[in-house]
């Protein structure tokens, strides 16, 4: 084999698996109770890692870190390193608006703004930028497109975002999210108030959103983990007790607490 | 290992193991009195064996739909997973067994009056001995859950078609001796090949069962002939 090829697919396999983000040494209180404990892990570009484990394991936690959400809160405090294309985004000295812009989160329950579908979108592209009435339109139509949601809206963009069905609305939040071109998308259980065929809405969405994004979920089906994700990493008590690619942690997992939790013998 | 938080769950991954274990002891017997069988001749012996396959298929197919349905109720993940799919594989296997076992007391009824040379079944006994022990070790080894055990099995099946060698040649000398003896003989050598396929499917359920405790898969390829050779016996190469 000629060098350069092989050099190329050297490339290619790093590329794949490119660090988007490295978590070094977190943990994380709530005033004096430590919700997470030295987490190491890191997350991939352009692939999808899931969060299992029970209630209270800090998964929810270790998602509000990642785009500095617990800075809202009092008393709320991060140890570490997160590296976002190795930047610290812990650090004081940042801009939370940007890093928002670039990390961008669904919660589980949908959220529209009481605004119109169109301004629901169009509000958070206007905070960042300033674009003239026709790009503005584009960037809302691309980002309904992308999440799937056009067809259903497209007649109906000054219809209130709250008329929407749930799955619709979730589907809302996800294009509110894109519309800003984040590089990083959080999604906090994001079916968990859907009905089976929103769910798989989602979930096709979630496997497309991977071309340009890289994306964390956390959730509390082992199944969605095992259908959508590449990698999970299992939690228990604010420690990081495994983490692998979801085929191996699904089938035959390393830790004994891991598979207990998968299979329904603790939670 | 620890009990599921649903209760019913343990009940039916329970119900499907002791399914297989029925299949199990089933299939050894058949084995065990097919060679019987054909060893003395025993017309009566070899039409019990061949009545009692339906009631492996039977099994077969029960474990099939009750895995299924655990599947469907449950979606079962890691060990449990596994433990599925390995029931499927293994009562699988359980019911080719029990066809091997069906045809051999087939021959031995086809057989029966012409019966010619008794020492050329000698080896064929050996075989089958062979055969029987692997099948028990590694049900053993389904039922302990033990890894390790299993691995000696799916080891040892070199020892089986090294043998279906030397039963192939002995074979052939009795029909080169005597043409009178070709159709008995070649009798033989279809019920030799069977039980070398019998120690085929204790093999794999030896695999399955690895993969079961371990996660683990053994190498596509195990040794084959005998333990001490280098390579097979062109002899052996023969396939029907």
């Amino acid at each position: 084999m000629n060098e350069m090829a092989q050099t190329a697919r050297t490339n290619a396999v790093q590329n794949a698996s490119r660090e988007k983000i490295a978590v070094r040494g977190l943990s994380f209180y709530y005033g004096g109770s430590r919700a997470l404990k030295d987490i190491n892990l890191s997350f991939s570009e352009n692939k999808v890692t899931a969060l299992i484990g029970p209630s209270g394991c800090g998964k929810s936690t270790f998602l509000r870190v990642l785009n500095r959400m617990y800075d809202l809160y009092p008393n709320q405090r991060a140890e570490g390193e997160v590296l976002l294309d190795g930047e610290n985004i812990l650090d004081a000295k940042l801009d939370l608006n940007l890093l928002r812009s670039r990390v961008g989160m669904v919660f589980q329950k949908p959220t529209p703004f009481p605004m119109s579908i169109y301004d629901n979108i169009a509000f958070g592209i206007k905070l960042y930028e300033k674009l003239s009435k026709s790009e503005l339109d584009g960037r809302v139509e691309s980002a309904l497109r992308r999440s799937a949601l056009w067809d259903e809206v497209k007649d109906k963009l000054a219809a209130s975002g709250l008329s929407l069905s749930g799955g619709q609305q979730q589907r809302l939040c996800i294009a509110r999210t894109i519309a800003i071109k984040p590089e990083v998308i959080l999604f906090d259980e994001p079916c968990s108030a859907l009905d089976p065929i929103s769910t798989s809405k989602i979930e096709e969405l979630i496997d497309e959103l991977t071309d340009d994004y890289t994306i964390v979920i956390v959730t509390h089906s082992m199944q969605q983990a095992a259908r959508v994700s590449e990698y999970t990493a299992f939690m228990y008590l604010g420690e990081l007790i495994e983490f692998d690619d979801t085929s191996k942690v699904f089938t035959s997992p390393r830790e004994k607490r891991t598979q207990d939790y998968i299979t329904g013998r603790f939670g | 290992m620890s009990e599921h938080i649903v209760r019913a769950y343990d009940k039916e991954l329970d119900a499907l193991g002791r399914r297989i274990g029925e299949m199990g002891g089933i299939a050894e017997k058949m084995v065990v009195d097919a060679m019987d069988a054909l060893g003395s001749v025993n017309n009566e012996l070899a039409q019990q064996v061949i009545a009692t396959d339906p009631r492996l298929d039977t099994l077969q197919r029960e474990i099939e739909e009750q895995a299924i349905l655990t599947i469907a109720r449950r979606q079962p993940m890691a060990v449990d997973l596994r433990e599925i799919i390995g029931a499927i594989r293994v009562a699988g296997d359980l019911e080719r067994i029990g066809d091997l076992a069906k045809n051999i007391a087939r021959r031995s009824v086809k057989i029966g009056p012409e019966s010619r040379v008794p020492r050329a079944s000698v080896g064929l006994k050996h075989m089958n001995d062979l055969a029987t022990e692997q099948l028990k070790d590694v049900l053993d080894a389904y039922a302990l859950r033990d890894a390790d055990r299993a691995h000696a099995v799916w080891t040892r099946d070199a020892e089986l078609d090294a043998l279906e060698d030397s039963v192939f040649r002995d074979l052939l000398t009795h029909m080169m001796e005597d043409p009178r003896n070709i159709s008995f003989c070649a009798h033989l050598l279809f019920c030799s090949k069977n039980i070398e396929r019998i120690g085929d499917h204790a093999t794999n359920i030896a695999e399955t069962v690895y993969y079961l405790v371990t996660g683990g898969t053994l190498p596509a390829e195990r040794p084959k002939g005998h333990p001490d050779q280098a390579t097979p016996a062109p002899l052996g190469a023969v396939e029907q």
